[in-house]
């Protein structure tokens, strides 16, 4: 019988559920199938008008109708898709009674343009609006939803009643880290026998003009519009920038022990998480690599494996002039000449910038990637950067033999986060 | 550190920093001499009919030497800065690479500040017919600071303080309010107690003094109006006024603490938390008494402070647990210091862990009937927090002796 407990006499965490949302598809099977075909979900915006924009393409959700939009009900509606994917796989509890608490990767939450418009269109034409007019007609109760609806923990709150979490649940953010942080605080809630199951969600709903204006006023995005699924870059060197875009991943994490006895299906484990915050900047890395590098090393020790047993590197591959740089830095430091041969893709040539979700949806594909043993490609890799010798599965899907999976993601404000999943408990 | 099988029983952790800057001014003697005078700091003028408890005046340059990082702050992110850099210098950490370096950070936090008045042109010019398609694009690139964003991201007041103060071990923000400042403690707690961290600074910060945050809460008709009464005296005028403040904790293990000779103000023993569905009256009530047994308290030299908000039906329903516990002097922190949100159970904690260290309970500040005075020293302190909307939680603080 298989350890139930790792080399550090920890509970082994495992994966009995998964689902995922992007601007691929719905699901696990439509998104495995077009992210190994090399399809990118990419698309010129036409939920609200790009007049002016430097960038006019985005990794939209459209064909879940969201009316009126807002990007909280976005990511509460991709939240709940991915989450009922990966309940209805586990199997676990019985429906709307999940036995573990929730941990929520969402966008921070404020009231946005179409309801700050309504309250415009309230107070008149007659009177100059500005905040006091606003507040004035913002009380009584005719806008009662709008608290509950842009309150920070108000996604939490809706997926724990609908699915039945127990305890409280936890909304957080660490920036484009946050679904890999939702993915280690379930480890962490497991391995301290707090709970036997946790429900990890990831979910990002952000293309609205104000969020694009502000990501692009950084310089942040990629401006290649022209076409829409070239525009996402990773390691290439006319990369520009990446590419913002929606979706949700979601993942019920089991002891081994738990999921054992109730005989579940087990997808994968997830070995070890590492995370190192920089103090360098605001946006940048520091320049010597070395939070990069030790995130890397701490996941990798977290889970008790060396460079040579990571057979796939699922990269944060951003498509960024600076973070694609620095990942090669902090990698290559890690690993290094077999840097230059282990393969390292990024989805996000394809499925775009998740944000929020990134770590989560990446995570899913991590899995997939060892389920299927065939690794995605990196699309729109023409021009290849000397200065990153990556093996980024070029344009075309590799079949491969894939045991151990490093998952990486880094965000603003310093933030690096690591996953090691693997098949069997290591 | 390395992680290792969770120990059998919980490892000991402490209360070895506090930092603390509010409407009652900034570190520890000052507020233990605010509180001792029972000294409240309401503003019913500046943001009038809105009561809000407004930010003492504070020398931001003693914890955040560079102005160019005060410029990349909005309010809410200096306050936490700023308190953040206390509890370091408080736990006798501040500059010590080597503890900083490997110190994990839990922040909860909501998000920064608008710019009022780039809103208010954009919809001046679509009320008054002025604006063209593409209107909104055009007025939020050129009026769009882009440092503002960075002053709003929600994760980026953890940034701060590790580009400020150097703390990298980790850096988590949790968000969603109340509740947020309590899972941030809870997870913090929990994990040292695991043996999966040695040392964690927690905590939150909140800018009351803002009309986009108002607006929020005024959807739901959360604030407080007019004229300023304790928590506890608004039965014909409910609500909470927004306070602004900043509360952080250094938490370490016992061992960890004791090796470096650092001194506690108290022992952090238990933090429970529940997410309430609210849809009968008492679900809150109720829960609180869950959460009080689960602690597993005992009434003797036992004092409560609360994040009690004055909204309802929050407050009636809290008022209605501490009544089943009759003798226990109560102090309401939303009564001095207003409601911080996301740093309100932060802020109970650094006040319970102060009062513990002085060996005493501070003054009540309202007269309701569980002002009780107490006459020995405090043994152990409960710190309640029951959001106004959702979520309930409470800490156990004990004093070391």
């Amino acid at each position: 019988m298989t350890a139930m407990r790792d080399k550090s006499g920890r509970p082994v965490v495992v994966v009995t559920g998964m689902g995922v949302v992007t601007s691929l598809g719905s699901g696990k099977t439509d998104n495995w199938a077009r992210l190994c075909a090399g399809e990118s979900g990419i698309r010129t915006i036409t939920r609200f008008p790009t007049e002016g924009l430097r960038t006019t393409v985005a990794g939209t959700v459209n064909f879940i109708p969201v009316e009126p939009f807002s990007s909280t009900d976005l990511s509460e509606r991709l939240a709940d898709i991915a989450t009922e994917e990966a309940v209805a796989q586990a199997g676990i509890g019985r429906v709307g009674d999940f036995p573990g608490p929730l941990f929520l990767a969402v966008a921070p939450v404020e009231l946005e343009w179409p309801q700050r418009q309504e309250l415009g269109r309230d107070i008149g034409p007659d009177a100059d609006v500005d905040y006091d007019q606003m507040l004035r007609v913002s009380g009584g109760g005719r806008y009662k939803q709008y608290h509950r609806r842009f309150l920070f923990g108000s996604v939490a709150d809706h997926l724990a009643e609908t699915f039945g979490t127990k305890g409280s649940p936890i909304s957080l953010s660490t920036a484009c880290a946050s679904g890999t942080t939702a993915i280690q605080l379930g480890v962490e809630a497991i391995r301290r026998g707090e709970a036997d199951a946790a429900l990890c969600v990831a979910t990002d709903g952000s293309v609205n003009p104000e969020a694009l204006i502000r990501f692009s006023l950084l310089s942040a995005l990629s401006t290649q519009n022209n076409p829409p699924h070239a525009a996402a870059r990773p390691f290439s060197k006319n990369r520009d920038g990446f590419v913002m875009a929606e979706g949700a991943g979601a993942l019920v994490l089991e002891s081994y022990e738990a999921a054992a006895a109730r005989g579940a299906n087990i997808l994968g484990i997830v070995a070890g998480c590492g995370e190192l915050a920089d103090s360098f900047h605001r946006t940048r890395s520091s320049p010597d690599g070395k939070p990069i590098i030790g995130c890397v090393r701490n996941a990798l020790a977290d889970a008790g494996v060396t460079t040579e047993q990571i057979d796939y590197i699922n990269a944060h591959g951003t498509g960024t002039p600076e973070n694609d740089k620095m990942e090669y830095l902090g990698i290559s430091s890690v690993f290094g000449e077999r840097a230059r041969q282990i393969p390292v893709s990024s989805n996000k040539s394809m499925v775009g910038h998740t944000l929020s979700a990134a770590g989560a949806v990446e995570a899913v594909f991590s899995l997939l990637t060892l389920e299927h043993q065939r690794i995605p490609p990196t699309i729109n890799y023409d021009v290849p950067d000397p200065a990153i010798p990556f093996d980024v599965v070029p344009n075309t899907a590799r079949d491969a033999r894939v045991t151990t999976v490093m998952s990486n993601s880094f965000g603003f404000g310093g933030q690096n986060a690591s996953l090691i999943l693997t098949r069997e408990p290591v | 550190m390395a992680e290792t099988a969770s120990p059998s029983a919980p490892i000991e952790a402490w209360i070895t920093g506090i930092g603390l800057a509010t409407s009652l001014g900034e570190g520890l003697d000052a507020h233990w001499e605010a509180l001792s005078h029972r000294r409240v700091n309401a503003d019913e003028k500046s943001f009038a009919p809105y009561v809000v408890h407004p930010l003492a005046p504070i020398n931001f340059d003693a914890q955040i030497p560079k102005r160019g990082d005060q410029r990349q702050m909005e309010a809410w992110q200096r306050i936490g800065t700023y308190a953040a850099g206390l509890a370091l210098d408080s736990a006798g950490v501040k500059g010590n690479t080597d503890i900083l370096s490997r110190m994990d950070m839990i922040v909860a936090a909501g998000g920064g500040e608008r710019d009022l008045v780039v809103d208010a042109g954009i919809l001046n010019a679509e009320t008054k017919g002025n604006a063209a398609p593409g209107y909104l694009n055009e007025r939020l690139m050129s009026d769009l600071r882009p440092t503002l964003f960075l002053a709003q991201l929600s994760n980026l007041l953890a940034g701060n303080i590790a580009i400020v103060h150097g703390v990298t071990g980790s850096s988590r923000t949790f968000m969603g309010e109340e509740a947020s400042g309590v899972d941030a403690v809870r997870i913090a707690l929990a994990r040292i107690a695991a043996g999966q961290s040695d040392i964690a600074l927690v905590g939150a910060a909140h800018n009351g003094e803002r009309k986009d945050l108002l607006l929020l809460y005024e959807f739901g008709d959360f604030n407080l109006k007019e004229t300023y009464a304790p928590v506890w005296a608004r039965e014909h005028n409910s609500g909470f006024a927004l306070g602004s403040g900043g509360a952080f904790l250094v938490i370490e293990s016992r061992a960890h603490a004791e090796a470096r000779g650092a001194k506690p103000f108290a022992r952090l023993t238990n933090v429970v938390a529940d997410h309430a569905r609210r849809k009968r009256s008492g679900d809150i009530t109720s829960t609180l008494e869950s959460l009080w047994s689960r602690l597993g308290n005992s009434a003797e030299r036992t004092a409560i402070v609360t994040g009690a908000t004055g909204a309802e039906p929050a407050t009636s329903e809290e008022r209605a647990f501490l009544r089943a516990h009759p003798d226990i002097p109560v102090r309401a922190t939303g009564t001095m210091f207003g409601h911080t949100m996301e740093a309100q159970f932060p802020l109970g904690l650094a006040v319970a862990a102060l009062s513990l260290s002085r060996g005493a309970l501070f003054a009540s500040a309202d007269t309701s009937e569980q002002a009780i005075d107490m006459t020995t020293p405090p043994a152990r302190i409960v710190v309640i927090g029951a959001g106004h909307w959702r979520g309930e939680g409470m800490a156990l603080v004990e004093a070391i002796n």
